[in-house]
């Protein structure tokens, strides 16, 4: 159950949700995309009412969601996974799929190899960039850094706040709070599905609350 | 030398041919069962009564083409009545699909619950084929018997043993290379075909990327419905034509489709050539072989034969049995059942 919450994000920002588990994260997720119903409230889209839309007319609207497991097509090439992403375009998908292998190099020396075949890090950089292939304007991550090593993790962090610089409104579910608070512009702490705390990511990281309650002093 | 290249001919002209015909015929069954496990997700027991259905469309093309006086000349004319039977299997799996498979489809029915609804279809197509054709054996195939008769050919190379290779036979194995190529072409390099991939691969995620499910479904019964009218026709042209046998082809089609794993067509292939060679030459009598290759005093006094024909089935059992307990998911990775 999530109930009365507000999650917002701007263009070009990283808005993260937080919270110990069960909290309903990604619960929260899975509403905004439109995979669970919403009995209240409205998913709304540069203003435009989205609540009642399917997952695959959000894809269309723009909207583009990374799922926690179970990400990539494994036995599909990399190049593959992107194309599959890029389904809906009917326009030249080439130029974005160069865009995804500048922001993620390994890919391009990948992009004949099965994705099943990958490690966690590069499979995780694999779903992004399927999920980027839509040119959408909000990419939602549900927790992208889940069984990646640290030194993956910062990396995977640094290309999610390249992805938010060009103009892509960036909503992610993260385990690792202190480390996705310190890129968030927002922040959203959920506790038991309603939102305990709310502000830019900073001011959360400096809150002494949050620091005892979640953050483990 | 001579004794050598002797037993050589023997052994194709009585194992190696037929079993790769036989092998190409199974191989085609068994891509269609392995796509419908793979997309649809679950075992089409209707699929030998499918094949039935694309054989007896064929048949029945292939009698109007020949009663207006329309041949292939040397080519059976059967070659032109494959593709209505593809049409006609094509049109009816897509009626039946959106009769009955979809509701359980909707419903988000188990796949066991599907497995019955298939083994119903295959009752109704079964009686339909009967009534539409009769039970009776049934003849189609014209044109030239031989590409090589066994005189020919012993004529050509003066060899005491001859080989004979029927054109049902040649036929059967070009047709399923081209479906085969045609086949991994499309699943390899085509926008629907990746997308047909994708969806059996990850089905949460293909429909998140904005894959039409469909479409995708309506796709795969055609392949299928090509398929097997194909392999129905090949197999009735190159044996003869039975609305019973094909039932009792289930078996070594859904074995050739285990073994090679669920899902993978590169396995069902695999898997339909290991059944066949199997099943031949375990019920062949390899007396005729080994009498070219031992020594006088050590030819084999018996036949030879491993397993009597009767027991053929037997054979494909037992593989489907040693490859479950050994390798669960086939010998090419598919999906465990």
């Amino acid at each position: 159950m999530v109930r009365e919450r507000t999650v917002a994000v701007d263009p070009g920002q990283i808005a993260v949700i937080v919270g110990p588990n069960g909290a309903g994260k990604s619960t929260a997720m899975k509403a905004i995309f439109g995979m669970l119903n919403i009995h209240q409230g409205s998913v709304r889209l540069d203003g435009e009412d989205i609540s009642t839309l399917s997952p695959q007319d959000r894809v269309a609207k723009g909207m583009a969601f990374v799922p926690q497991s179970s990400n990539v097509f494994t036995s599909l090439t990399v190049e593959e996974n992107l194309e599959m992403g890029a389904f809906l375009r009917r326009d030249d998908i080439d130029v974005t799929m160069q865009q995804v292998y500048e922001l993620f190099p390994i890919l391009r020396e990948k992009q004949k190899q099965a994705a099943g075949e990958l490690s966690g890090g590069q499979r995780q950089q694999v779903a992004v960039g399927r999920a980027l292939m839509t040119k959408p304007r909000v990419l939602m991550l549900d927790e992208p850094t889940a069984g990646v090593s640290p030194i993956v993790m910062d990396e995977l962090f640094d290309r999610i706040i390249e992805v938010a610089k060009t103009g892509i409104s960036i909503l992610m579910v993260e385990q690792n709070a202190r480390q996705a608070l310190s890129i968030a512009d927002k922040g959203y702490v959920l506790v038991q599905g309603s939102n305990r705390f709310t502000d830019t990511g900073a001011a959360l990281l400096a809150d002494p609350e949050v620091r005892k309650s979640f953050l483990g002093g | 030398m001579l004794d050598i290249l002797n037993s050589i001919v023997v052994l194709s002209n009585y194992v190696l041919i037929p079993a790769i015909t036989y092998g190409s015929q199974l191989a085609l069954g068994a891509l269609g069962v392995t796509l419908i496990y793979g997309i649809l997700r679950f075992s089409n027991f209707a699929h030998g009564d499918t094949m039935a259905f694309g054989a007896m469309v064929t048949i029945l093309f292939t009698w109007l083409f020949q009663s207006w006086g329309i041949t292939l000349g040397p080519l059976p004319t059967a070659l032109l009545g494959i593709p209505f039977g593809i049409l006609a299997t094509a049109a009816l799996l897509l009626l039946i699909d959106k009769f009955v498979y979809q509701f359980y489809r909707r419903q988000k029915a188990a796949p066991v619950i599907l497995v019955i609804v298939s083994m119903g279809v295959m009752f109704v197509l079964n009686g339909l084929v009967r009534i539409i054709i009769g039970p009776n054996e049934q003849r189609f195939s014209d044109g030239e018997r031989f590409i090589i008769s066994a005189k020919e050919f012993k004529l050509l190379t003066g060899l005491k043993e001859g080989l004979a290779f029927k054109t049902t036979q040649g036929i059967t194995i070009i047709t399923a290379i081209i479906l085969v190529v045609a086949l991994f072409w499309f699943l390899n390099r085509t926008r629907t075909g990746k997308s047909m991939r994708a969806f059996s691969d990850n089905e949460d995620l293909a429909l998140l990327s904005g894959i039409n499910p469909d479409k995708v479904v309506m796709v795969t019964w055609i392949i299928v419905a090509a398929l097997a009218a194909t392999a129905g026709a090949l197999y009735g042209l190159d044996k003869s034509f039975k609305p019973f046998i094909f039932l009792q082809l289930l078996l070594p089609i859904f074995a050739a489709a285990i073994v090679g794993g669920l899902g993978n067509p590169i396995g069902a292939i695999a898997g339909g050539f290991v059944i066949a060679f199997s099943e031949v030459v375990i019920t062949y009598p390899l007396k005729k072989v080994l009498k070219y290759l031992m020594p006088e005093n050590l030819e084999p006094t018996g036949l030879v034969q491993l397993l009597s024909t009767d027991y053929k089935f037997a054979v494909s059992f037992t593989i489907l049995l040693i490859v479950l307990l050994f390798r669960p998911t086939g010998l090419f990775k598919g999906k465990s059942i």
